[in-house]
């Protein structure tokens, strides 16, 4: 399903440049729920917008689901968003104008899929999620564990190929947090493909795969092969 | 489409303040161009009211005594034009789309019943009326071949004079008037504005009856001239004033023998001063206008820079850089649009109101008249805007389709 291959990505600010990914190689099958660890300044966060396409790389090779991703224009890395990622943020990110359902139907609007069929699979979605009663609260009336699972609705409204999660639970309290998980492995087991960043070891701990990041600048990738072992 | 309309509707119904601030600004300097433009035409329309009823490219010529001698002739000798004037300046000049003589006897008593006034008597040939044609007749008729023709005993009376015979509601047409103790049917009601409304007081009747009363054959008191179209009024004027110099003995630099006046001199001058009376208008105008636009591409750049998160998470969600631009770029082209078409709807609607009160009320200010506007330059005017309003636009929504999501999502 992704296939990277030494990734390179440079920050260049004024005359200095910050290597920051330094060949990375990750192969992510589909149907797989795999975490990206790594302390803050590994590069975690790049690396999850490359994979998002959300921003370009310097160097190296990325194939996502079947698509080059590489040197894209703008128009067409929308598109590769669009049809095949569903993202999942650690501040929600939803548009405050817009009440649960409308929020939920967002993707569609940009698929171009009409305001019925929009609206009927945004409420599928949002019961999916359990939050069928909320339909018409803005954001601002949701709590925070509500307002992830809107952004989960929203990630998974237009059928992605992956769902990236960056820090899902990162704003969230811990029974939130609880709720939160359960519902990412609930979609995962239905067959998604899903990509969880974070650095806390026991989300982590319940992914298939642990991938880690190590040392903010010089960066590496380790891949565990057991499910649930624990990370020295 | 409708689906793209509803959003942007909806996003302007969510900022409503910034969106009734930016109309406004639009609203406002539409509003007050077509204003400018409204009262500066009124003023054109005042000024010349003021200039009378003539056509504004006449040439008129009168004959005095000689101030040098010439020829072996005295200074002081009387010039008296002709009819055979006219005849040798219409063939030998060419140019002329129009002639006319124009003769006056000594002013005198027009009197009906009891009721008399003291006026101008004129004598004219048919041709005389295109050089008044644009005085409004109110009753009547104006002299005609006919009544040269048979020399008949009718008069035209100014308005005045008619005031002056006449009651009020009284129809002055067919009566029959003395004018200098001889009877005469009135044919006609004029109204002359030149001359502060002076030359409402003539009466006027056809030359050659003037001729049968008078004696005098065929002499004239003036004679009128236009030039035709695309022919210098001025060169007219010398080439005339030249001939008939010659005809009469008259010294070439002679200023007094044979005099003139051409219209088109002071028309000369007014329209200049309206090219710059309409320069200024337009500069203020368009300053008022570049404010509006300043107005627009600061709050263009606001909305873009609050919105950078918005556009961000879009983004993300698989918003095309093409839909983000041309989203905020038809809500600013609605906007502007909307309000440019409103600023024009009212402005033209007060100055149609102030019109239609002035009429209505019959009052007149001195220098206005009919203030209206030129409705291309209003639409001009209004697309201008709205095509600098997007313009405007474009540039911060370029910037922000440009910026990758993950920097756009971090700015809020």
């Amino acid at each position: 399903m992704i296939k990277l291959h030494d990734i390179h990505k440079y920050y260049r600010t004024g005359e200095q440049s910050l290597h920051v990914l330094k060949g990375v190689d990750l192969h992510i099958r589909e149907g797989e729920l795999v975490s990206i660890m790594g302390s803050s300044g590994s590069g975690k966060s790049t690396l999850l917008n490359i994979l998002g396409v959300l921003d370009g790389f310097d160097r190296g090779s990325y194939v996502l689901a079947g698509h080059p991703v590489n040197n894209l224009k703008e128009t067409e890395a929308a598109r590769l968003r669009n049809k095949l990622l569903g993202f999942v943020f650690q501040s929600f990110n939803l548009l405050p104008f817009k009440n649960a359902a409308e929020n939920v139907a967002l993707p569609l609007y940009y698929q171009g899929v009409g305001r019925k069929e929009r609206n009927y699979r945004a409420e599928q979605f949002l019961d999916m999620v359990g939050l069928s009663d909320r339909r018409t609260f803005m954001p601002n009336q949701l709590s925070g564990g509500q307002k992830q699972r809107v952004a989960i609705a929203r990630a998974l409204v237009a059928n992605p190929k992956v769902i990236l999660a960056d820090e899902p639970t990162g704003q969230l309290d811990s029974h939130s947090t609880e709720e939160i998980v359960s519902l990412l492995k609930d979609i995962h087991r239905r067959g998604n493909t899903m990509i969880i960043v974070t650095h806390e070891q026991d989300i982590a701990d319940q992914t298939e795969r642990q991938i880690i990041l190590r040392d903010g600048v010089t960066a590496s990738t380790r891949e565990l092969v057991q499910p649930h072992a624990a990370t020295n | 489409m409708l689906d793209g309309l509803q959003e942007i509707l909806f996003t302007l119904r969510q900022n409503k303040l910034r969106t009734v601030l930016t109309a406004f600004g639009v609203f406002w300097g539409i509003f007050m161009l077509v204003l400018l433009l409204g009262a500066g035409r009124g003023m054109q329309n005042g000024i010349y009211e003021d200039f009378g009823s003539d056509v504004l490219d006449f040439v008129l010529i009168w004959s005095g005594e000689t101030s040098l001698a010439y020829n072996g002739m005295g200074p002081g000798r009387r010039i008296q034009l002709n009819l055979a004037d006219i005849e040798a300046v219409s063939r030998q000049v060419p140019g002329i789309r129009l002639i006319s003589a124009e003769r006056y006897v000594e002013n005198g008593n027009t009197t009906y019943g009891r009721k008399s006034s003291n006026s101008q008597i004129l004598g004219i040939p048919d041709e005389y009326f295109q050089v008044k044609e644009d005085v409004p007749f109110n009753f009547g008729r104006r002299i005609n071949p006919l009544d040269l023709d048979e020399t008949r005993k009718v008069v035209l009376i100014g308005s005045a004079v008619a005031e002056r015979l006449f009651a009020k509601g009284e129809d002055p047409i067919g009566k029959e008037v003395r004018v200098k103790d001889v009877v005469m049917k009135v044919a006609g009601v004029f109204h002359d504005k030149g001359d502060r409304g002076q030359n409402s007081e003539r009466v006027i009747m056809p030359l050659t009856t003037m001729q049968k009363m008078y004696g005098g054959g065929a002499i004239t008191s003036n004679i009128w001239l236009r030039p035709e179209k695309g022919v210098d009024g001025f060169e007219l004027e010398k080439k005339v004033i030249g001939l008939l110099k010659r005809r009469h003995d008259v010294a070439p630099d002679d200023k007094r023998g044979i005099n003139s006046f051409n219209m088109a001199e002071p028309a000369t001058r007014v329209n200049g001063l309206f090219v710059g009376i309409n320069v200024f208008i337009w500069f203020v105008g368009l300053g008022t206008l570049m404010a509006g636009i300043v107005g627009i591409s600061n709050i263009m750049i606001i909305t873009v820079k609050e919105r950078t998160k918005e556009i961000g998470i879009r983004k993300a969600l698989g918003a095309t850089p093409f839909s983000i631009v041309s989203t905020l770029l038809l809500e600013s082209l609605l906007v502007t649009g909307i309000a440019g078409y409103l600023g024009l709807l009212f402005g033209v609607g007060l100055l149609e109101l102030v019109a239609f009160g002035l009429r209505s009320t019959g009052a007149k200010l001195p220098y206005f008249l009919n203030p209206s506007v030129d409705f291309q330059a209003a639409i001009t005017a209004v697309f201008l805007l709205v095509g600098v309003g997007i313009l405007a636009g474009l540039m911060p929504a370029l910037r922000a389709a440009k910026i990758t999501p993950t920097e756009a999502m971090r700015a809020g």
